[in-house]
């Protein structure tokens, strides 16, 4: 019988599928019949080869985690509405993963008995199981990000990313195909071509494509006086039509263009002729599409004797950003060509400012990029922070050689201002002298926050210690960071101070997950995802990398996976830190992207519950992570 | 007195007597747990009556939903100012049954199982008149009152000398939702939820290290 229990059940049920597809009767009768069970964080659920229960799961509160006990990984966390332990049942199996409690959690355990005529009876439900089971995801429905927090796939391995850049990128097709018939003649075919000002023109038999014919087509075979322009468009027409599918990339279109000798794709829905035509697809499409190809866009970023010209470029590096975060391109992949696309564009800035300079320097130099930039994570465009470095010189030669390259990063600064980098409010740029000094007197002022280290000594820090070297001279940015870290083997409370700092904001919860949210200010109510998801994470990277006394990694997630590798024992937790950062940044440039500005604060009644999951399953790690660094580094001792 | 004890029962009160031979599991995980709650026409325990009970049972962190269950007993007594509460009208088009009935079906649930609820005194101070007036002795269980427990839970800084904390408070600590408040089962099934929680916090090496008395059991307030 139905009471209050089973009205909340039946109520949250049905609010996912396979659920949602029940009839209300059936949702009913389902909801009496569950279980409500409690789990403490990391208690059991069901282990690996243990006889199936007599009920799957469904996640009310909380989260749980399906390890594969053989490798020792998390393959899926699941959460709110997520439904587990079902395969098993069905397939009279024993478990072949161990699920346990990643929180306190709360989930409704559904009787098989009950729900398995339920199968049966509803197709819907039936398919959903069907395909979840096949594609092995929870939620089949859910498109984006199939089953993963990232849409990372083995296919993609970012270390490969040099040649296969062309290729990740699909083709722009037109969707609005304009079609005739066979038995149409060629005048009435070519004035609708020149009506609606295509160039070809597909022709379909029983809404299958069967032909296609072009201007080209009407130039040789009508023009020529081969046919009479009272001829049918199945006597000029090619036939049968050159299909692909509609999943093609760029280099792939092209090759199939070149390979048939075509300028017109046809592509269809499963990429023969025996499916309807969905799109069609020019040489001049692919053009366009190279155009917005990071590879084309070097070589004109690279050509640029003006400022002013890099500014439009980035444009399409901005509508390249849109277009992989749409195609799901993975975020180690997108945020790699990006940011050596900003790279290019900062390096040329960099020679177009020497060019500007009366004459060439006389010692050697280097610039830095430091905060987002030197940790390449700057996807759209923020502040600019940087430091000019050079070379050590005798005491007399020091003004002379520090004003010639200050007016060099004023030169420089204003090129990136020109080109799209706001100037840094705080003055962390190369045309400060505090920040444009030779190798010693950046060496001094480092050791000396790292010697005498205050809350302003720390906020330096963590701006300055993700510098990544742009341009210039190597060594000497090695140098800087050689004595940087003798410094901090020598005064390793320094450590603790930046991982103090690092826990400084808090963790993105609290007490069962609500989103903490900002209390007052401007965005009263909204969540700050850079300071409570972001910063933690790159804090936290950049204490434990140093305290591994390694430099030359400022990007976060490549730091984490250099720990993973260093620290064996805590690797999970640190891929898991790698995994969150790259999904907390998608999110922020997508949410950037969607609302033109920094991504930063967001509204949470914008967000769909998938989106606030996905959210939220990243904040675990990071109040993980924080308790690591409280333990490691003893913190309390400096607070 | 000593007549009455020799008083002949009915079989149904015999049997939840009998309930009690078996001492409580040691391990907590084995113990029966009764969540209930009543809806009353006030609060004066001589003068008020009960509404509905709604109860629920706990046995190793898990709550069937088959084993839980609410009545609403026809009653006499009828105060109009806590009809805006509970919105149990006197005469409402849910089917009633009488108290007698009522408290049959809680005893059958209920057994030797651990009783909890919020402000439990009061509770059992309802249910105990109740009983007598149906000529029957009061309950024999062992109780526990999510309000103290909580209390418990805390850090102690955080802890109150009253032990006061309303099922409002509960429910907004542990982000229980709260759409079915002031049902019987409603607030049952929120009091339970809390306890689960109360109980990971708590981790009670044994039965009879939860059930320890503090200086705050057995306190009650209204609301």
């Amino acid at each position: 019988m139905q009471n209050s229990i089973s009205y909340r059940i039946a109520d949250f049920l049905k609010r996912y599928p396979p659920f949602s597809s029940l009839l209300k009767s059936e949702l009913e009768s389902l909801s009496t019949e569950v279980a409500i069970v409690y789990k403490e964080k990391r208690a059991l659920v069901f282990d690996l080869d243990e006889k199936p229960h007599d009920h799957f799961y469904v996640v009310h509160k909380g989260a749980i985690g399906l390890w594969n006990m053989k490798e020792n990984v998390v393959l899926d966390v699941c959460d709110e509405g997520d439904l587990f332990g079902l395969r098993p049942l069905m397939a009279h199996d024993t478990y072949r993963l161990q699920a346990i409690a990643e929180e306190e959690s709360i989930l409704y355990a559904i009787p098989i008995a009950v729900f398995e005529p339920m199968i049966k009876s509803n197709i819907r439900v039936n398919d959903f199981l069907v395909e979840s089971f096949a594609s092995n995801t929870r939620n089949p429905y859910a498109k984006i990000d199939k089953g993963q927090l990232l849409g990372d796939t083995a296919s993609f391995n970012p270390s490969t990313s040099g040649p296969p850049l062309l290729d990740v990128q699909l083709v722009e097709y037109s969707k609005n195909i304009t079609s005739s018939v066979a038995e149409e003649t060629i005048e009435t075919l070519a004035k609708k071509m020149t009506a609606k000002g295509i160039g070809a023109m597909l022709i379909e038999k029983d809404g299958l494509p069967i032909g296609i014919i072009t201007d080209k087509d009407i130039r040789n075979k009508i023009a020529t006086g081969q046919y009479p322009i009272t001829a049918k468009a199945e006597a000029i027409m090619s036939s049968p039509v050159i299909t692909y599918p509609t999943q093609l990339t760029v280099t792939q279109a092209q090759m199939a263009m070149m390979k048939s000798n075509i300028s017109h794709l046809i592509l269809t829905a499963d990429g023969t002729t025996n499916t309807k035509a969905i799109g069609i697809l020019s040489k001049h499409d692919v053009m366009l599409s190279l155009g917005n190809n990071p590879a084309v866009l070097v070589k004109a970023i690279k050509r640029a004797k003006l400022f002013e010209e890099i500014t439009p470029l980035r444009k399409g590096v901005m509508n390249l950003l849109r277009g992989y975060l749409d195609q799901n391109i993975p975020m180690a992949l997108t945020s790699k060509i990006i940011s050596e696309l900003n790279d290019v564009c900062i390096k040329q800035v960099v020679k177009l400012a020497l060019k500007k300079m009366p004459s060439a320097p006389k010692v050697k130099f280097a610039w830095l990029a430091m905060g987002s930039q030197g940790r390449s994570e700057q996807l759209l465009h923020t502040d600019q922070d940087n430091a000019l470095l050079f070379e050590n010189v005798p005491e007399e030669e020091f003004k002379a050689t520090q004003d010639y390259f200050l007016q060099l990063a004023k030169y420089i600064t204003e090129g990136l201002n020109i080109i799209g980098y706001e100037y840094c409010p705080a003055d962390m740029m190369g045309s400060n002298p505090k920040w444009c000094t030779s190798l010693s007197g950046f060496q001094k002022m480092t050791s000396k926050w790292i010697r005498n280290t205050g809350p302003e000594e720390v906020l330096l820090s963590t701006i300055f210690f993700d510098y990544n070297h742009v341009y210039g001279d190597e060594n000497l940015t090695k140098e800087l960071s050689e004595s940087i870290l003798k410094n901090i083997t020598a005064y390793p409370i320094f450590l603790s101070h930046l991982a103090s700092n690092a826990l400084m904001n808090p963790s993105p919860t609290g007490f069962f997950r609500q989103f903490l949210i900002e209390q007052d200010g401007e965005y009263k109510d909204f969540f700050d995802l850079k300071k409570r998801a972001l910063m933690p994470l790159i804090d936290a990277a950049r204490v434990l990398i140093l305290s591994h006394h390694i430099t030359g990694i400022s990007n976060t997630w490549e730091r984490f996976e250099k720990l993973a590798e260093l620290r064996p024992k805590s690797a999970a937790l640190f891929m898991a830190c790698g995994y969150a950062m790259k999904a907390l940044l998608k999110f922020r440039t997508k949410q950037g992207l969607l609302h033109n500005d920094s991504g930063r604060y967001i509204s949470l009644t914008a967000l769909s519950k998938e989106e606030k999951m996905k959210l939220k399953r990243t904040f675990k790690t990071i109040k993980e992570v924080q308790e690591l660094l409280n333990i490691r580094f003893m913190v309390s001792r400096v607070r | 007195m000593i007549s009455r004890r020799k008083k002949e029962y009915p079989d149904y009160w015999n049997e939840y007597e009998a309930s009690f031979y078996n001492g409580l599991s040691k391990n907590v995980g084995n113990v029966n747990f009764v969540v209930l709650d009543t809806e009353t026409t006030g609060f004066d325990v001589k003068r008020d009556r009960i509404l509905s009970i709604g109860a629920l049972r706990i046995k190793n962190g898990t709550i069937n939903v088959r084993e839980s269950f609410e009545v609403f007993i026809e009653q006499k007594h009828f105060d109009e100012k806590t009809v805006a509460i509970h919105g149990i009208l006197k005469k409402g088009k849910v089917k009633q049954v009488s108290e007698l009935e009522g408290l049959k079906r809680l005893l059958c649930l209920l057994k030797n199982a651990v009783l909890i609820a919020h402000h439990v005194g009061f509770d059992v101070g309802m249910l105990n008149q109740a009983l007598k007036r149906n000529g029957l002795p009061k309950l024999k269980n062992r109780t526990l009152d999510t309000a103290v427990l909580y209390n418990r839970s805390l850090p102690q800084r955080e802890q109150k000398i009253n032990g006061h904390f309303t099922l409002d408070e509960l429910a907004a600590k542990f982000d229980i939702s709260t759409t079915d408040r002031h049902t019987a089962l409603g607030d049952a099934y929120i009091t339970g939820i809390a306890f689960l929680h109360i109980l990971s916090k708590l981790k009670p090496a044994s039965t009879q290290n939860l059930l320890k008395r503090d200086r705050f059991s057995g306190f009650w307030r209204p609301f």
